[in-house]
């Protein structure tokens, strides 16, 4: 059921793209290809400082790493520094595993009880969802810095390697860039996963279908566009420098460049807006996770808590004694006070 | 009390019934599958009286199988005051809200799904019991869309649901190890419980001990000539295995150190042993040290009800050794004990400056990583004695135990104390067995009754969450004849013995220290024949050849043994 609302609102964000731009004619490509985009990088921009504000505005009260190896503790027994970091070069190492390898996912597991004549549990390597989680993070990073040659006049100088490693196997023509393939298959995966893995099925949103599909459905206008449904790439390229130099500038003749092109860019915009109010906000909230991004030193290195309320007393030894002077008396218990 | 079904029948129903674990969807989304309460799948609240004592909210009788808890009028409004609040203080419920992808990764992660097959006990669906609520009443989305942005009121039926499995989560942090964001529930589940207690929701196996603890000083609520007698008469048993007569300093002011461990280890089975073997080792050594009845709890259920009481409990540790003079303190065996000390010890009641670094008095050690804190782990403590040779150990005395070595869940991953009590243990035994490296160190599974769900009445839902444990320990033992499971918690030690009765009988559980009294040899003691359960020694280490009749009847409780 959420699967099918998400695909719902997919279906409707593409009908809008393709109805706007044939209703709407130019305005409707300004509206799909100038308002839309600059309003959703706006709210984009607002929305994710806002929201990592609020996060760091937040105080961490306690140091509360959750260390995955040995401590630091007595000189000769091997600390381990990546996964029980006690300072601060360990935990940027632990971080950027974690965020650059997906350190923690690389764990995963699957349990099943089986009986084999007794109660057994049996656990195994489930690698997939580190590998597709990865192959989704890095194409989707080599395509949009694959963009970049659209995004200014001059091809900036890290692109060109990228676009001829991407592309090394030069099949078809314009030549097949391996990236967009992995991720539609790779988002593919993840998409197909919450649908026939029944404890990530019982657990997932309209939220956790929505980013997906939206990506897939990008992916895919995207590869249409490069392979399948051309467009008059000159033009289309310096109405996208134009929006970037925040000068827009669409082409005097309206079927200069495809629909396919809006819609593209209006499913982009709406990931770009929605990205804020979403859980893909996870890619700055990762960086702020206690358990990960503090050292396992809170014995050596007192942390604070700028709220902690000096207030709260013991009961005190005092009121302790008052209580039990007798009973300590009557077994030579040292008493502070000794008196009827 | 319900009736606990048998391990037969609670493994038959994870395999052989529908449910989660195995891979049968419920028919119902989980929001529309109300929790129901009966006897037995909940722990008793609260009494009234020890409530009011300790001055928390709505203190009454009440049982949640009612239809009415006795809720204040305008409970919805204290809960989400509540929920606010915390969001604005802790990063870690903030960010966790935020943040999750329900990626599923800790799903089969938590000893209570792999136990149990119930949907809710799935960290990210634990989460999730709070999160519909943070979405559905604080966030725009989930105000106006409701349950298709996965938001939900905070309806009396949510509630309900909170207390449920906020009271089946132990906070051991294996899901946090899986997460790729590091969501920790245990931050979820303490947030879940404080919000409760708001309401006077709570259970009383945690508010009698935290009573207990705050006016007693420990959490049976011995008082202190009766903990300072308990503590004698088992004095009066290492004179009798041992020989060696000893006088333990209580309340003794200007020791070198404060000694300080659960209760449990003082009167409960099997920790009793285990304080027999503390005692051993100091009087072995020499050491200066002195233990309080004042400050004679090392365990905190404060940090099950709130960071307030777990603040207020722990203080006394500081006030005590201030009061005391003593230069530093030595914590004794335990799980959640050394959460606190370790990762909120300092920050709520430092800074310790009337204190000094810890020096092991034995070595010159300086322990450098309890540089600000002053707290030293007895594992620590102990593996440094051993590194440098101070200790005259016989490990063949603890020949008749096959060990195996369960990482209690604080110490593993919330402290990272993974090598030190390995090494004391494979100097004092000679058979020791890992259990996979899936179900130890940060992986370790979790008895499955920590955060005081240690109480009878849910007998069935800990030998659930134990399950996952118990079946690691069958591994060894039926691989490598592991017959004794050795921990430094006492919880686990309390916990533990129950869960292996029910899975895998005949393994016995010990703490560390008990081992290491089995090994020590003291000076001047007589000629040992039995260990400190008073079970006969191997053969190899008793005294002489003896005629053959007292060797066989040797065998034969080895035999018992395994």
């Amino acid at each position: 059921m959420p699967m099918i609302v998400a695909l719902f609102a997919v279906g409707v964000l593409i009908l809008i793209a393709w109805g706007v731009e044939f209703i709407g004619g130019h305005s409707g490509q300004l509206l799909l290809g100038v308002v839309v985009p600059y309003a959703a990088f706006a709210f984009f921009i607002v929305g994710f400082v806002w929201k990592v504000l609020g996060w760091m505005k937040v105080p961490v009260p306690f140091r509360i790493p959750t260390t995955c190896g040995q401590q630091d503790s007595l000189p000769w027994i091997k600390q381990s520094k990546l996964e029980a970091p006690s300072g601060a070069p360990g935990v940027i190492a632990r971080m950027l595993l974690e965020v650059l390898f997906f350190r923690s996912l690389l764990r995963n597991t699957k349990s099943q009880a089986v009986d084999v004549g007794g109660p057994r549990l049996a656990y195994q390597t489930e690698i997939f969802l580190w590998l597709a989680g990865l192959a989704f993070h890095y194409t989707f990073l080599v395509v949009f810095i694959r963009h970049f040659r659209l995004f200014v006049g001059q091809v900036p100088f890290f692109v060109p390697p990228i676009e001829a490693l991407d592309g090394w196997m030069q099949i078809t023509l314009p030549t097949f860039y391996m990236s967009g393939g992995i991720l539609v298959l790779a988002a593919g995966y993840l998409f197909i996963r919450r649908l026939i893995n029944p404890q990530v099925k019982y657990i997932s949103l309209v939220a956790d279908y929505f980013p997906l599909l939206l990506i897939i459905s990008i992916a895919i206008t995207g590869i249409l566009l490069r392979y399948v449904i051309k467009t008059d790439i000159v033009a289309t390229k310096a109405f996208i420098a134009s929006l970037f130099s925040l000068s827009p500038k669409l082409p005097d003749d309206p079927d200069a460049i495809g629909y396919m092109v809006f819609m593209h860019i209006f499913l982009v915009s709406t990931l770009v807006a929605y990205l804020p109010v979403s859980k893909i906000m996870h890619m700055g909230g990762v960086f702020l996770s206690p358990t990960r991004n503090l050292a396992n030193n809170s014995r050596r290195v007192r942390h604070i808590n700028p709220w902690n309320d000096p207030n709260i007393k013991p009961h005190s030894y005092e009121d302790y004694e008052n209580d039990f002077r007798e009973a300590m008396k009557s077994v030579g218990l040292p008493l502070e006070k000794d008196e009827e | 009390m319900a009736k606990t079904p048998t391990a037969k029948e609670l493994f038959d129903s994870l395999t052989k019934k529908p449910n989660l674990m195995r891979g049968d969807i419920p028919e119902k989304p989980w929001m529309q599958t109300p929790v129901h309460f009966e006897k037995g799948n909940f722990a008793h609240p609260g009494k009234q009286k020890i409530i009011e004592e300790l001055k928390f909210p709505n203190p009454r009788e009440w049982n949640p199988v009612d239809d009415d808890w006795q809720l204040p009028d305008n409970w919805e409004e204290i809960i989400l005051k509540g929920f606010r609040e915390r969001l604005k203080k802790f990063r870690s419920f903030q960010v966790f809200m935020d943040i999750c992808v329900r990626c599923g990764a800790c799903a089969d992660k938590c000893h209570f799904f792999i136990g149990s097959g119930d949907p809710k006990n799935m960290p990210v669906l634990r989460a999730e019991l709070m999160r519909s609520v943070y979405r559905g009443e604080f966030k725009t989305a989930g105000k106006i869309l409701g349950s298709i942005a996965g938001g939900r009121k905070m309806t009396f039926g949510v509630l309900k649901e909170w207390f449920m499995y906020f009271y089946q989560c132990t906070e051991c942090r294996r899901c946090s190890v899986f997460c790729p964001y590091g969501i920790d529930t245990a931050e979820i589940t303490m947030m879940g419980r404080e919000l409760l207690q708001l309401l006077g929701i709570n259970i009383n196996w945690m508010m009698e001990p935290v009573r207990n603890c705050n006016r007693t000083g420990n959490h049976l609520g011995l008082q202190p000539h009766a903990f300072k007698g308990s503590i004698d008469s088992l004095c009066e048993d290492i004179e009798t295995i041992t020989g060696i007569k000893i006088e333990v300093p209580f309340n003794k002011k200007g020791a070198e150190i404060l000694f300080i461990t659960p209760s449990a280890d003082a009167f409960a089975m099997p920790g009793i042993y285990t304080m027999m073997g503390y005692l051993l080792l100091f009087e072995h050594i020499g050491l200066d040290y002195t233990m309080s009845t004042y400050a004679s709890e090392g365990g905190n259920f404060g940090l099950f009800t709130n960071n307030e009481m777990m603040k207020k409990l722990n203080a006394k540790m500081y006030a005590e050794a201030k009061r005391l003079g003593v230069k530093w303190i030595l914590g004794g065996e335990c799980g959640h004990m050394w959460r606190v000390v370790h990762q909120y010890m300092d920050t709520m009641n430092g800074p310790a400056d009337f204190l000094e670094v810890p020096k092991s008095p034995i070595t010159g050690t300086v322990f450098e990583n309890a540089r600000s804190t002053k707290m030293v782990h007895i594992a620590e403590f102990t593996a440094d004695l051993i590194k440098n040779k101070k200790l005259k150990l016989d490990p063949r005395r603890n020949n008749n135990f096959h060990v195996t070595w369960h990482d209690s869940c604080n110490t593993a991953r919330a402290m990272g104390l993974l090598e030190e009590p390995r090494y004391v243990l494979k100097n004092v035994v000679n058979n020791f067995h890992e259990m996979p490296e899936n179900a130890i160190k940060e992986q370790t599974f979790c008895c499955g009754s920590g955060t005081a769900l240690n109480t009878d009445e849910i007998m069935e839902i800990r030998m659930k969450g134990g399950m996952p444990r118990a079946n690691a320990v069958k591994y060894v033992a039926d691989k490598h004849g592991v017959n004794t499971l050795s921990c430094v918690c006492a919880i686990d030690r309390a916990t533990l013995s129950v869960l292996m009765n029910y899975w895998v009988p005949g393994v016995e559980v010990s703490g560390l220290h008990e081992l290491v009294g089995n090994a020590l040899i003291m000076d001047g003691e007589k000629e040992r024949d039995t260990d400190l359960r008073e079970e006969p020694l191997p053969d190899e280490v008793l005294p002489k050849k003896e005629e053959p009749a007292a060797a066989e009847s040797a065998e034969i409780a080895e035999g018992g043994e395994g």
